[in-house]
């Protein structure tokens, strides 16, 4: 076990330096996460550890990581990995360091703060740490012992500009280095607000991002909640999203994961207003030794409410992918219509999935379905595009693409749907058929 | 017979799949400006035919030869088949969840064009090109939105191969029962696409159950299929008859012709 405690000798020492400048609302909140977090340590247990049964997080506590430091980075090297538009509210993270904002050209009341910045007022950090619950998740214990800059986005009551928010954080790739992006968006009642987050870059070098966004959804507001994830096979990633909806709130997600080595995505949504509803959708291409994990948690604890919970994968070369969907539906929450499934395309005989949605029902009166399939690419679909002269290499980049294309027609942002369409889907690895 | 120009030959063909042969020495000729029509009970390997002409994988042929514009076929990729000339409209056409119909269309053409050595088609061209094969075959406009053959009727299903055939334009037309399940504007449609697509150039080999279709398009040839092999030919009156007296008439007479 030496070697264990030689990489927390790390995390204490970045720790100790963090302390120094770190404002003091912060420090509160990251003195305690770090006692849990040395209390807890990585999940890593073989036994008993049911939250992270099929994504073995070893590889990631093994390695002794020092926190990554600023690099100013040129925006065009930006441009060619995450989606960007003049119209939008673009924030540059690098290495979990804020680097710039482009405001864009649309007016706005929406206001967007620094976590790192000395002159918060309270009202903004209050919220800070209120949904992500780490007690039981080294992880998020981690993130938040360690966060110091990211986004505090407040939506007013009203604003409904239609604006998008692009916030990128770009991992540079610094060998043996952590990033921890933190962000917190907050929406006032009867607003709407699109926000993307984007978790970009890596290198050939070890590195591992680790970050926690925090969402309220308002009273009557909508989120628009995008993810992309689109990093390197030598980049662990395992990232959070907790997100609390208020009465006739609505969240809809849409996230897309190029796999990298190992790649978790913790979504937890807790529908705590009367008609509320969230709509959750997702897609993750995995190839090669790449493993990808989706673990969403959704939870209905009020009547009248709806979610759907609908993720895609495609699977290639000897990847893994888990999806791990549960709804749960409180006593209280009579009349609620949840949806699950999940579907796989797998298009390697070494590739696999394990697809376990579940639900839990302790109320009498819902409606709720779950399914998942996997299946690989059908020899008469094959054999019906060969008849119309369309070669095998031809009728799997159609066929995959169609696949995904019923996730990505939904993003209803024109410039990030055609930048899915074009970079996202287009950089998919070529792969041979095996009949 | 007829001293026209043969398009596709088919000698003494064995089939069989899963170890179990399902053509017993098929012998067929077709010849350019010529409509056949094979009929025959069910399971008796129509739509094996069919497919193995048209290059599916699964079947072995275990002997003879299909011979396609003077050359055998037998180790030619479907696609290359396809570029060739040999299209097979399907008795249960695949749905492509996803793949748009005007994407998958502008993709075959675009295959076919490249295999022989022409451009793509420009895509206001090809918009053309559909939209007249749209009319033609007299689809809602919203079908060629859709992903290829999701949610379609049956019948849909059918008027998108023959729209398929249309556009696509080859040299061979196997028709695997086309005519199943169309109501009958829908018969009068497809038969209408089938009689603009025949040519003194082209070819045309119709799987049926039914006389009806045979109305619309008169075949100079109607083939009888039981148990892999062809036991009777005929002209179009055949299948006048076949329709009066069933395959039991066929089936006995041709267990004459064959017993020794
Ligand atoms: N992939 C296969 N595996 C096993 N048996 C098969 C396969 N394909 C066809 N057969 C068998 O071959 C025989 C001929 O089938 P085929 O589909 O060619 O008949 P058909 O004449 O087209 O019949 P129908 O009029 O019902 O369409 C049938 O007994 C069928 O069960
Ligand atoms: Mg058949």
């Amino acid at each position: 076990m030496q070697e264990a405690s030689l990489v927390l000798n790390k995390y204490e020492e970045d720790f100790d330096n963090l302390s120094s400048i770190s404002p003091e609302w912060s420090s509160n909140l990251r003195n305690k996460a770090m006692d849990t977090f040395r209390e807890i340590g990585f999940p890593v247990r073989r036994k008993g550890n049911e939250k992270w049964k099929y994504t073995n997080a070893r590889p990631i506590a093994n390695i002794e990581y020092s926190s990554a430091k600023f690099e100013e980075i040129d925006l065009d090297d930006i441009k060619l990995i995450a989606p960007w538009h003049e119209s939008w509210i673009n924030l540059l993270f690098v290495n979990g360091h804020y680097q710039e904002t482009f405001p864009g050209s649309l007016s706005t009341n929406i206001q967007i703060s620094n976590m790192a910045s000395n002159d918060l007022v309270a009202n903004l950090t209050s919220n800070v740490g209120g949904i992500m619950d780490y007690s039981d998740d080294g992880f998020a214990a981690l993130n938040t012992a360690f966060m110091s800059d990211g986004p505090i986005i407040t939506v007013p009551e009203g604003e409904n500009s239609g604006i998008v928010i692009n916030l990128i954080f770009f991992n540079q790739g610094l060998s043996d280095t952590v990033n921890y992006p933190r962000v917190l968006i907050t929406t006032g009642g009867n607003s709407i607000v699109s926000v993307i987050e984007n978790y970009v870059g890596g290198s050939g070098d070890q590195t591992f991002t680790n970050s926690v966004s925090e969402i309220y959804v308002g009273e009557d507001a909508t989120v628009n909640h995008y993810r992309l994830m689109n990093e390197t096979d030598d980049t662990y990633d395992v990232g959070y999203g907790r997100v609390r909806i208020d009465t006739n709130g609505a969240f809809n997600s849409r996230s897309f994961f190029r796999g990298c080595g190992i790649g978790r995505y913790d979504l937890n949504v807790s529908i705590e207003g009367e008609n509320a509803s969230c709509d959750l959708q997702g897609l993750y291409f995995t190839n090669d030794a790449q493993h990808m994990d989706n673990f969403i948690n959704i939870d209905h604890v009020r009547p009248n409410c709806q979610s759907n919970l609908f993720y895609k994968g495609i699977l290639a070369g000897r990847s893994r992918a888990v999806f791990g969907g549960t709804v749960l539906v409180r006593k209280e929450a009579q009349k609620t219509n949840s949806v699950q499934s999940d579907k796989n395309l797998i298009l390697s005989p070494h590739a696999e999935v394990d697809s376990k949605p579940a639900l839990f029902i302790y109320a009498d009166d819902v409606k709720c379905a779950h399914g998942a399939t996997a299946g690989n690419i059908d020899a008469d679909t094959v054999f019906y595009m060969r008849s119309r002269g369309i070669d095998l290499e031809a009728a799997s980049r159609l066929i995959i693409y169609g696949f995904a294309g019923e996730i990505i027609d939904k993003v209803e942002i024109p410039e990030l749907r055609s930048y899915l369409a074009e970079s996202f889907l287009t950089s998919l690895p070529s792969h041979k058929f095996e009949f | 017979m007829s001293n026209s120009q043969k398009l596709i030959e088919i000698k003494d063909l064995h089939v069989s799949v899963a170890e179990t042969e399902i053509l017993k020495g098929i012998n067929l000729s077709i010849g350019l400006g010529e409509v056949h029509a094979i009929m025959g009970p069910n399971g008796s390997g129509k739509s094996t035919l069919a497919n193995v002409i048209a290059g599916r994988p699964g079947y072995s042929v275990i002997s003879g030869d299909i011979v396609y514009k003077g050359s055998s076929i037998l180790e030619v990729a479907p696609e290359i088949r396809a570029r060739a000339g040999i299209f097979l409209a399907f008795q249960y056409p695949v749905e492509l969840p996803g793949v748009r119909t005007w994407q998958f269309l502008k993709a075959a053409i675009d295959a076919i064009r490249k295999g022989n050595g022409q451009e793509e088609l420009k895509i206001r061209d090809f918009d053309k090109l559909l939209e007249e094969k749209r009319q033609l075959m007299e689809m809602d406009p919203d079908l060629v939105r859709r992903s290829v053959n999701e949610g379609f009727s049956g019948g849909e299903k059918k008027r998108n191969e023959i729209l398929q055939l249309a556009l696509l334009d080859p040299s061979l037309a196997l028709l695997d029962e086309t005519d199943s399940g169309l109501d009958i504007d829908a018969l009068r449609i497809v038969s209408h696409g089938v009689n603009i697509f025949k040519s003194p150039e082209k070819a045309i080999l119709i799987v049926t159950h039914y006389q009806r279709i045979l109305d619309y398009i008169t075949p100079d040839y109607v083939h009888v299929l039981v148990d892999g092999k062809i036991v009777r030919s005929g002209d179009s009156s055949l299948a006048m008859e076949l329709e009066e007296k069933g395959y039991d008439w066929v089936k006995d007479t041709a267990g004459k012709e064959v017993t020794p």
